[in-house]
């Protein structure tokens, strides 16, 4: 498996999102401490780590959906402040999955996938659904266009999920546990579609505890406990040879 | 359970064909049988049931069908005759019908209400069919278009060569409707900006809105109305004069803004978060998200909390009658002090009449919310 195509693609060293001395608290809770990250462009980072370790609340914050209180979290060369027109355009170009696919009922699987291009990017509606089909395609469920959410299983529902943020057209795309709310034969078919997009050299911070797929695609892996950022590497040498007891303690866990 | 251990291990050699679903209900006697006569005491209770409804139907039909007197001048068709009693005095709606509709509006001007009617009727009725096209352009000549083409049609233009006819001229069902439905289309626009104001992150926003709310919320409707036509002339500024009927027009309206902000804050609130964090992911901007997104889906799951707000502003108008506005029951009640038409059943069958009137409106608005619930439903929720 060392030797799989998404290894060998590009990583730039054009920096996509650079993260320093970011600190964020909920109320008097400390979440995350002093977290420092640069992701280049084409990089495919794996974040880990135990259940309320700060995880999704630190890729939250890079496309704001949380604030963060101290430090600086620069993406694509903007720094995230409380201008909502910058944040709105961070948002443009930064996609976002969700476990629980976060698709708007009320619409069809069409519609979710045009709303955003066509208002927000102003495209002619005949273009946006021309590009909607076409991710449509590529994430394998173009015949389900007319659907509304609820007539979709879990993993095709991801699947749409992933195609909406693709329709915008992202420089990055942040994945927060994309696999764990669905069966395990799901699994597998949104995973898929994720390495498909992996080998575009799409820029991705992917929270997930599918170590294979982290092995298979990640370039880098990070380790997060209690609010820091413990330990990270390369896929290889972060499952063989973990540095910290922590990660340790962690892998035993998870790989049984 | 007797079971052979042959029959334990199993495997398919052929896999089923789809077959089609058995018939739901086996025809009406199969329906009648299971709900209605299923047992002894279902078929008691059927039998009760169908007594009781015998009861008020035939007494109803007796009154207002068979015994009742259709025409006649004055009240001497609907007196009792020979020792009989005679039923509903239909004679005295049919004498006064014009004055039930109109009010005191001029007859020769009546055409103008008519028209207003068939146009408000002609754009509404494409609007409330989904399947019809030009949904956008229909919204906003109903909207927008439709009101002042009212306003002229019913006020008058003298530059238009259209008679003024002043608002104590407008009466009975014209009145009633002119305040329903005014009160109708500001609340709902009023009810969300004051719900979306409610839950704003702003301070401010959030404040007035919770005063505004809370104030309109905590006084009578009748309180309103009263405070609107004695007490706002005395706070409006020197010369400033408010129509009187515009008066208690904008106190139903601000009433209902109050009672349809929380229906709709109700609605707000059962949105999951994640559907605002997928707007925003996507960077939808916070109106574009509440138009798209949240209020479809809100609105949607209270339609029946919001058409209960319209049934209740609908029939609350009847309260400007008690403030001396000629409304539908207003001007039926001040229409029972004519001697000409005293009789025992003139009350009776006026207040007949009115409760048919208000009960077809509220019915039919019934009915079509739920219509529109059904429409809207896109598959099971997760
Ligand atoms: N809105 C909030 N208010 C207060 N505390 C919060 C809030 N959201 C998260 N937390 C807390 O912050 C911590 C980090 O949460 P976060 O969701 O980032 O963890 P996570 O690593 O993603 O965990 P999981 O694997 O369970 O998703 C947790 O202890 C959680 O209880
Ligand atoms: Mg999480």
């Amino acid at each position: 498996m060392n030797t799989s195509p998404a290894k060998k693609l590009e990583i730039s060293d054009e920096v996509a999102i650079e993260i320093s001395n970011m600190n964020k608290w909920y109320g008097d809770f400390h979440v995350l401490r002093d977290i420092n990250l640069t992701v280049y462009k084409g990089e495919r980072i794996v974040i880990c780590g135990p259940s309320g370790s700060g995880k999704s609340t630190m890729i939250r914050c890079i496309n704001r959906l949380e604030e963060h209180q101290a430090g600086k979290i620069i993406v694509d060369g903007v720094e995230l402040t409380e201008d909502v027109k910058k944040i709105e355009g961070i948002r443009k170009e930064v996609g976002m999955v969700f476990q629980h696919f976060n698709l708007f009922p009320h619409l069809t699987v069409l519609q979710n996938c045009t709303l955003a291009p066509i208002w927000v990017k102003h495209m002619p509606k005949a273009e946006a659904e021309d590009i909607a089909m076409h991710y449509l395609e590529k994430v394998k469920i173009p015949e389900q266009a007319n659907k509304y959410p609820g007539q979709l299983s879990g993993g095709q529902q991801q699947r749409v999920a992933i195609a909406r943020s693709l329709c915008m057209a992202p420089k990055i795309m942040l994945f927060d546990e994309p696999t764990s709310a669905l069966d395990p034969e799901m699994i597998k078919e949104v995973l898929d579609v994720m390495v498909d997009l992996a080998e575009t050299g799409m820029t991705m911070l992917v929270v997930t505890h599918e170590m294979g797929f982290a092995r298979k695609v990640a370039n880098r892996v990070i380790f997060m406990d209690a609010g820091q950022i413990v330990e990270q590497n390369e896929p290889e040498e972060f499952f063989t040879n973990p540095k910290s007891d922590r990660t340790k303690l962690f892998l035993s866990q998870i790989l049984h | 359970m007797t079971r052979k251990s042959h029959e334990t291990s199993f495997f398919r050699t052929e896999m089923l064909p789809p077959k089609p679903p058995p018939p739901a209900t086996t025809g009406v006697l199969g329906w009648m049988r299971k709900h209605l006569f299923s047992d002894w005491l279902n078929t008691i209770l059927t039998f009760i049931g169908i007594y009781i409804i015998w009861l008020i139907v035939s007494s109803f039909v007796q009154f207002a069908l068979i015994d009742a007197v259709w025409s006649g001048a004055d009240r001497k068709a609907c007196l009792p005759h020979d020792g009989i009693e005679v039923g509903a005095c239909w004679a005295f709606v049919h004498a006064k019908f014009n004055q039930f509709m109109y009010g005191f509006y001029p007859r020769a001007l009546q055409w103008r209400v008519n028209l207003t009617y068939i146009v408000g009727i002609l754009l509404l009725v494409p609007m409330l069919i989904p399947k019809l096209p030009y949904k956008r352009l229909n919204g906003i000549l109903l909207l927008v278009v439709f009101p002042i083409f009212a306003y002229l049609m019913l006020y008058g233009a003298p530059s238009l060569g259209l008679d003024k006819v002043e608002t104590t001229k407008w009466g009975g069902l014209l009145l009633t409707l002119v305040i329903a439905i005014t009160g109708i289309v500001t609340s709902l626009p009023l009810g969300v900006l004051l719900a979306l104001g409610r839950q704003s992150k702003m301070p401010i926003v959030r404040l007035v809105s919770v005063i505004f709310i809370e104030f309109w919320r905590g006084v009578p409707l009748i309180t309103v109305l009263f405070m609107s036509s004695v007490m706002l002339p005395l706070f409006l500024p020197e010369g400033v004069t408010l129509d009187k009927v515009v008066r208690p027009l904008v106190g139903v309206a601000l009433f209902s803004a109050a009672y349809m902000a929380e229906v709709v804050r109700g609605g707000l609130q059962a949105i999951p978060k994640g559907q605002y964090e997928g707007a925003m992911a996507l960077g939808l901007s916070y109106w574009q998200m509440m138009r798209f997104i949240i209020l479809p889906q809100a609105l949607k799951l209270v339609i029946p909390g919001i058409v209960n707000t319209f049934i209740g502003l609908f029939k609350d108008t009847s309260l400007v009658s008690i403030i001396g506005l000629m409304d539908l029951l207003g001007i039926v009640q001040s229409s029972l002090a004519d001697a000409k038409w005293a009789t025992p059943t003139t009350a009776p069958t006026a207040y007949l009449f009115l409760a048919m009137i208000y009960w077809t409106f509220c019915f039919s608005m019934s009915r079509y919310s739920i219509f529109m619930e059904n429409l809207l439903h896109t598959g099971h929720k997760r």
